[in-house]
């Protein structure tokens, strides 16, 4: 009976958010500390080095770690601030169960771990093993993210397992796949500072990747141009060489209007494509259509920013493509991505030195998260979850019969549509807060509660933990040890800084005691994270994500391994497709030819305006952490809606008012914030919110058909100005949902 | 190798504060950051600019301080005031040509960027300049900078009539050779140029057919 025990005001003073202000002993007491730990940031994609400083076990500020070479000491405010999550008075410290009327009470581990245990079994017994799902995260380490999947289909034997990836990543991990063969950036970072021509796509690097700006600037010192394609003027395309304003969805248009003109003009390298793709004579045909007026109708935007574009592009000396979660959020995603890849490789600048290309992940380890197998669809080693040699060797690895295995399951909104139709059951999470982070808020909820059973595995009370039976303790990323792959495929260490507080648990140890009860008791013996990585290492043997040569020890040696790294001897892989070898069995790129078509909902004469919405250099993913840090929320307290000085004009809406932005699916009434930097025919709001002042109130519960990615840069919506909200919520503290 | 010198590029910044936030986890004046983040004008662009303390040569602040409580150190760096000393008088606040010491009440004390000194006494970069994620602030040799930055380092201002010069650069595009700052024509401005607003209209970029 998934349902809030109490008011969310209640819920709200017991666990939070509240916000920690001062690191632990306050401001004044800046002692010594007893040891300093060289780890990385928690938060995005990056994973930048850290060095964490520890004071009686208790985490008291950082310091930055200048020798590792990624980010060489850089951090962005989160990173600076993230220490503050430790010590924190929201932390959970004890098992929970829900106490209707009253809240949740404390139990002990025994009795919660039987208590989901029973209700596992219990469901599965009735209802079938895939009545019971696993949703888990983006966030965990390596280790973590292979044990999910173990769990899933060894010890529960549910296909229904996904993760929060599927809101991140998935678009580009397929467009990647199908033109380039691996699913990870082509180059490391340090190939930007070399790159002529850089192409950013659908990023808003200053605030979702922040150190990464320096390497832009760095190629851009060096003489290198920069294009970047965005609804709003984020602040590193004010200085850019060409800034092409373009309509949410609109991306193929500058693509292949690209395309068409480099074809044209003869800026196409044609013995690269014939040595080394396939495909190029049908990505052609359809391009020739694109003229750049044809194109600009589709971007909205001149027709010549597109030729312009092409200018810069087409005969650059070296080129890097970047894109992100712009031109990823869409029932078009993995079509955005595979038209902006095929102007990659239709020059053939990849596999060098300042060539290439890269999708910069957004989540802690959005990379390796999705390589170890708690994606529905893969096994660890980005094996394919249908193919039977790959069933094979999972099943050697796992000592299990390969027709045990579960086959592919639902992606992560399917399982809440099949939770809301009453097909699934149950529900574990780690890590994954849809009640701020999925569309369509309103029908998650109605999803959530019609669960039999819902269990949470998480280290503060999310917005969606509120909704549990049972809640389970677990670990901060500096209270355990692991490793994650950051955004160039580079697989690092991170190191146990301190131990989980009160009777909070490592994750993977709640893992291993829950799969012990309910699947075969012997597949779940690890003692460590460590122990968990050596399985991993053979699981991974052969796959495309091949960590068997990785060793932590290797890591620590060289500031990270990039993988494939398939032999211990193997010094690991920066750079994929040197000389045009792809990774596909033909050794070749596979173009991909991509026609535009409409999102799933356009603005009409009833809903006129585009809604999109994104990040903010404050806060992280569903804010259940970056919420709860006093400086951050200082920062950017509350969400707010972005529009043009010519819509607020017509709306009659001053910097300031509140304005209501309804969709056919819901609403949200937060300040206006008028900005020139933005199209007129597009709203703006960041996502990082709860309750009525969730953006995600309004987004579309429509996915990508291959990748299955919600579309949340797209939905029509309309807006007026409204009075100040009375709801129940509005009282709380903006970090909780509230108001200023 | 020559001694590292702190530069400031503006055309750098993206206005992720991790200056500002960084700066108040100094040891030394914990909680409070002594570097400005502005948002130039938040309608009209995207634009922001951090402001630490530039380190005049010849310091103003210090000058005018009755307590005497502003010191340089023999190196060239302006410290914040000293706690026993500084009445609290805000004369520092008002001749600084940069806006930048402020008056914190809750302690009767103005309080500055005194150029980490705990950290760059002993070879270490400044917080701001270290964890800066689009290395606005730079804290690097001159060499270095002038190998791999455009435009020029410059460290000389003019305000009215009076030249000031800077421990702090500024990269400015080549052919700046000093910042002249018309005081007497901000002050009366209806006779003087109009400031210079930016806007990074992105209605202006496009085509009006392509909008509704």
């Amino acid at each position: 009976m998934a349902k809030l025990p109490i008011a969310i005001p209640q819920l709200v003073e017991s666990f939070g958010p509240h916000l920690h202000q001062t690191p632990p002993g306050g401001w004044t007491s800046a002692e010594e500390p007893d040891r300093v730990v060289k780890t990385h940031c928690c938060f995005c994609g990056q994973q930048c080095g850290i060095q964490l400083k520890v004071k009686n076990e208790r985490i008291v500020g950082f310091d930055p770690w200048e020798e590792f070479s990624f980010n060489s000491g850089k951090l962005c405010p989160k990173g600076v601030k993230r220490y503050l999550q430790g010590d924190h008075p929201d932390r959970l410290l004890a098992p929970l169960e829900r106490a209707p009327g009253k809240g949740f009470r404390p139990i002990d581990w025994n009795t919660a771990l039987d208590r989901t245990a029973a209700a596992i079994n219990r469901i599965q017994a009735v209802h079938g093993n895939d009545a019971f799902a696993v949703l888990s995260g983006a966030s965990l380490t390596n280790e973590k993210a292979y044990l999910m999947g173990k769990f899933a289909r060894v010890a529960l034997r549910t296909a229904n397992i996904d993760y929060n990836g599927r809101l991140c990543m998935v678009s580009a991990a397929a467009a990647s796949k199908k033109i380039l063969g691996y699913d990870r950036a082509a180059n490391p970072w340090s190939d930007i500072r070399k790159s002529k021509c850089i192409l950013v796509a659908g990023a808003n690097i200053a605030e979702c990747a922040p150190i990464t700006t320096d390497y832009l600037w760095s190629a851009r010192e060096a003489g290198a141009k920069i294009i970047v394609l965005d609804p709003r003027m984020t602040p590193i395309a004010r200085t850019v060489d060409l800034y092409i304003p373009v309509r949410s969805g609109g991306d193929i248009g500058i693509f292949n209007g690209m395309l068409h003109v480099m074809i044209e003009r003869g800026w196409i390298d044609r013995a690269f494509i014939d040595a080394h793709t396939t495909g190029f004579d049908e990505v052609e045909r359809v391009v020739r259509r694109y003229t750049p007026e044809y194109a600009a109708k589709i971007a909205g935007v001149p027709a010549s920013m597109i030729v312009r574009a092409a200018e810069l592009w087409g005969p650059a000396e070296s080129s890097f493509l970047l894109h992100s979660r712009g031109i990823e959020h869409h029932t078009k995603g993995v079509d955005n991505c595979m038209a902006a890849i095929n102007l990659v490789v239709a020059t053939g600048r990849i596999g060098r030195e300042g060539s290439g290309y890269a999708m910069i992940t957004g989540q802690g380890n959005g990379q390796g998260a999705r390589e170890q197998g708690q994606k529905c669809d893969q096994l660890p080693g980005h094996r394919d979850i249908e193919n039977p040699a790959h069933r094979e060797h999972m099943a050697r690895v796992w000592g299990v019969s390969e027709a045990t295995i579960p086959h592919k399951g639902l992606s992560a909104l399917e399982i809440f549509e099949a939770a809301h139709a009453g097909t699934i059951k149950g529900m574990l999470l780690m890590s994954f807060n849809p009640m701020v982070s999925l569309p369509d808020q309103g029908f998650i909820r109605e999803a959530l509660e019609k669960l039999e059973h819902f269990a949470v595995i998480d280290f503060f009370l999310s917005e969606t933990a509120r909704f549990a039976d049972v809640v389970f303790p677990g670990s901060l990323m500096e209270e355990d040890e692991g490793t994650t792959t950051n955004v160039e495929g580079r697989v690092i260490r991170h190191r146990k800084v301190v131990h989980p507080p009160g009777e909070a648990r490592e994750d993977w140890r709640i893992i291993c005691d829950l799969a012990r009860r309910v699947g075969p008791k012997d597949k779940f013996e690890f003692d460590s994270p460590r122990a968990i990585f050596e399985e991993l290492r053979a699981a991974s043997r052969g796959g495309a994500s091949d960590y068997y040569g990785i060793t932590w020890e290797k890591i620590d040696e060289r500031q990270g391994v990039f993988w494939p790294c398939p032999d211990l001897d193997h010094p690991g892989t920066p750079r994929l497709y040197e000389g045009g070898k792809f990774a596909h069995p033909d050794g070749k790129a596979h173009f991909q030819p991509v026609e535009w078509r409409p999102a799933a909902e356009e603005p009409d004469a009833e809903y006129p305006l585009t809604l999109t919405s994104g990040r903010v250099v404050a806060h992280y993913l569903s804010g259940n952490q970056t919420r709860r840090i006093g400086a951050l929320v200082k920062q950017t307290p509350e969400p707010y809606c972005e529009m043009h000085p010519r819509l607020a004009e017509k709306l009659e809406v001053e910097d300031g008012d509140f304005v209501a932005i309804e969709s056919r699916r819901g609403t949200t009434t937060l300040r206006a914030m008028i900005v020139k930097t933005i199209r007129p025919d597009h709203v703006f709001v960041p996502y990082h919110w709860p309750l009525q002042r969730a953006v995600n109130n309004c987004t579309i519960r429509a996915i990508d058909p291959v990748s299955k990615i919600p579309e949340f840069k797209i939905c029509a919506v309309r807006v007026k100005r409204a009075s100040r909200p009375t709801d129940e919520n509005v009282q709380l503290g903006p970090e909780a949902g509230g108001l200023r | 190798m020559s001694e590292l010198a702190f530069f400031i590029d503006y055309s750098r910044c993206i206005g992720c504060r991790s200056c500002v936030q960084a700066c108040e986890e100094c040891d030394t004046h914990r909680g409070t950051s002594m570097i400005h983040l502005e948002t130039i004008e938040r309608r009209n662009t995207v634009q922001t600019a951090p402001q630490m303390c530039m380190h005049c040569e010849d310091p103003i602040c210090a000058r005018v301080c009755p307590a005497d409580a502003i010191k340089q150190t023999p190196d060239g760096v302006t410290q914040s005031s000293l706690k026993p000393r500084c009445i609290g008088c805000e004369n520092c606040v008002m001749s600084c040509p940069f806006g930048v010491p402020k008056y914190e009440a809750s302690i009767d004390q103005m309080m500055k960027c005194d150029y980490c000194y705990d950290r760059t006494s002993t070879g270490k970069k400044p917080m701001c300049a270290t964890v800066c994620p689009s290395q606005a602030l730079t804290f690097a040799t001159r060499e270095e900078v002038e190998r791999t930055r455009r435009g020029r380092a410059i460290n000389e201002w003019k305000f009215g009539d009076e030249i000031v010069r800077t421990k702090v650069f500024v990269l400015v595009p080549l052919a700046t050779e000093r910042i002249d700052v018309g005081l007497t024509a901000l002050r009366t401005k209806k006779n003087g140029p109009e400031a210079r607003v930016p806007s990074d209209d992105v209605a202006a970029l496009l085509e009006n057919e392509v909008l509704p």
